[in-house]
């Protein structure tokens, strides 16, 4: 480990060079809070560390005519303390700020939760609710990919030779727009999820749903979009009726593992009653703009 | 062999040091520096124990890396003090006997100055909250909070 080296470009240009030369054993560097605990446990033994975090762009919120762009290297305490983007996309804010303790929020990143693909990562479900996208620079230029292809099975992405995430794009939601991510832990702090639901929605004038979006973590290899839930709430009111096949939805999307955390039964139960917790949230957010 | 000489401000003095790339902060301060105050629990970012201040906000230390310390602000537990002269929390933390081993203090202190920076009347759910991610295995941690809060009350009142 002591042959490691440590490289600390200020340009994604620098750093897409960087990452190309050194091929498959040079990781991108951001937080640092899962990189550098699987290199303790040696699961990992890169030769090269790229730190993102003296790219400007990488650590900045910008807010665009039609998106926001969320640096990948912005830390989860810095989220916290964006009030605007707190307004605009208050799920996605809440889900950054669900992992790890205070001390983790001081590093951890979005682009380290998406790029590290724990299938209970919750950021994931959240920002594919949002209709996110990840901006992937590489040899080749930029690209913009929605967020829920990123991950492909637990700690595998389809990121390609010399690419990686500089960016998270989420839209400017529309009016009457509102969204809720929530996770089941055995305890109220410092734990992994057992499931995790994001929801975003959007209301017509008249109180029924104009559009939404589901997505859940930790109850298959990835997380995902229940593509179901969308025409369940389309044109609905916030009733009992729609919420329960809302959460029959959800739990049909559902291919969880035990674990220690929880058995197969327990995550689809619970994967139920979450989204429709997170739909009800997200509706009364958005009944109030 | 990588080594990376850094200039950052610790405890208000500029420090160099050197270290190779798989230094952590936390082996830094303890095996450069000799600043063994910082507590090296679990080296997984768990535990609290090594938390420490880098540039105003409060981190585990053994998930910071040496080489990217380049001009940055760390602050440990032996810059607390004012000399001799406790920090509020330091001699909260003695008059409520909110330590027993010692080794989790350190980094309950650190973290406990770092929230009452940015809010310096919490209830006592934000401070257990806020000190979620500090463990401590010998006192439990009612002594911790009741000690965080009376110290927050002195801060206050004396507009520190």
């Amino acid at each position: 480990m002591t042959n490691l080296r440590y490289e600390c470009p200020e340009s994604v240009d620098a750093a897409v060079s960087l990452l190309s030369a050194e091929g498959a054993t040079a990781k991108v560097f951001a937080g640092g809070t899962d990189l550098l605990v699987q290199m303790k446990d040696d699961l990992i033994e890169p030769t090269l560390l790229i730190d993102l975090k003296k790219i400007a762009e990488t650590r900045t919120v910008s807010f665009e005519s039609d998106h926001v762009r969320v640096g990948a290297a912005v830390t989860g305490a810095e989220l916290g303390e964006n009030e605007k983007l707190k307004a605009m996309w208050p799920g996605v804010v809440e889900a950054a700020q669900l992992i790890g303790s205070d001390q983790i929020q001081g590093r951890a990143t979005m682009g380290g939760n998406l790029c590290n693909a724990s299938p209970a990562a919750d950021t994931v479900p959240a920002l594919i609710a949002a209709n996110a996208k990840a901006v992937i620079a590489g040899p080749k230029g930029t690209r913009d990919v929605p967020v829920g292809d990123i991950p492909t099975a637990p700690g595998q992405t389809s990121l390609g030779e010399g690419e990686f995430v500089t960016a998270i794009i989420l839209p400017n939601p529309p009016a009457r727009s509102n969204d809720a991510y929530l996770r089941f832990i055995p305890r109220t702090e410092m734990d992994i999820a057992v499931v995790g639901a994001g929801v975003a929605l959007t209301l017509n004038d008249d109180g029924t749903c104009a559009d939404a979006r589901l997505a859940l973590g930790a109850v298959a290899p990835t997380a995902g979009l229940v593509e179901a839930a969308t025409d369940i709430l389309k044109g609905k009111k916030l009733e009992d009726a729609v919420l329960d096949a809302l959460a029959k939805a959800a739990q049909d999307a559902c291919s969880p593992i035990d674990d220690k955390r929880g058995t197969v039964e327990f995550r689809i139960k619970v994967a139920g009653v979450l989204a429709r917790r997170a739909a009800t949230i997200a509706w009364q957010r958005a009944e109030k703009q | 062999m990588a080594r990376h000489h850094i200039t950052a401000t610790i405890n208000g003095d500029e420090t160099e040091f050197s270290c190779h790339t798989h230094q952590t902060l936390l082996d830094v301060l303890r095996t450069e520096l000799n600043l063994t105050g910082t507590k090296n629990g679990c080296d997984t970012g768990d535990c609290g124990a090594c938390t420490v201040i880098v540039n105003g906000c409060a981190v585990n230390a053994c998930l910071v890396l040496g080489a990217e310390l380049e001009g940055a602000t760390v602050e440990t537990i032996e810059g607390m003090s004012d000399g001799k002269k406790l920090h509020p929390l330091q001699q909260k933390f003695l008059d409520h006997a909110a330590l027993q081993c010692g080794v989790c203090t350190p980094g309950f202190l650190n973290m406990a100055k770092a929230l009452l920076e940015k809010n310096p009347d919490p209830t006592e759910t934000e401070v257990r909250y806020g000190l979620a991610g500090n463990l401590c295995r010998c006192t439990g941690y009612d002594k911790i909070v009741r000690a965080v809060l009376d110290a927050a009350k002195e801060m206050r009142a004396n507009g520190s």
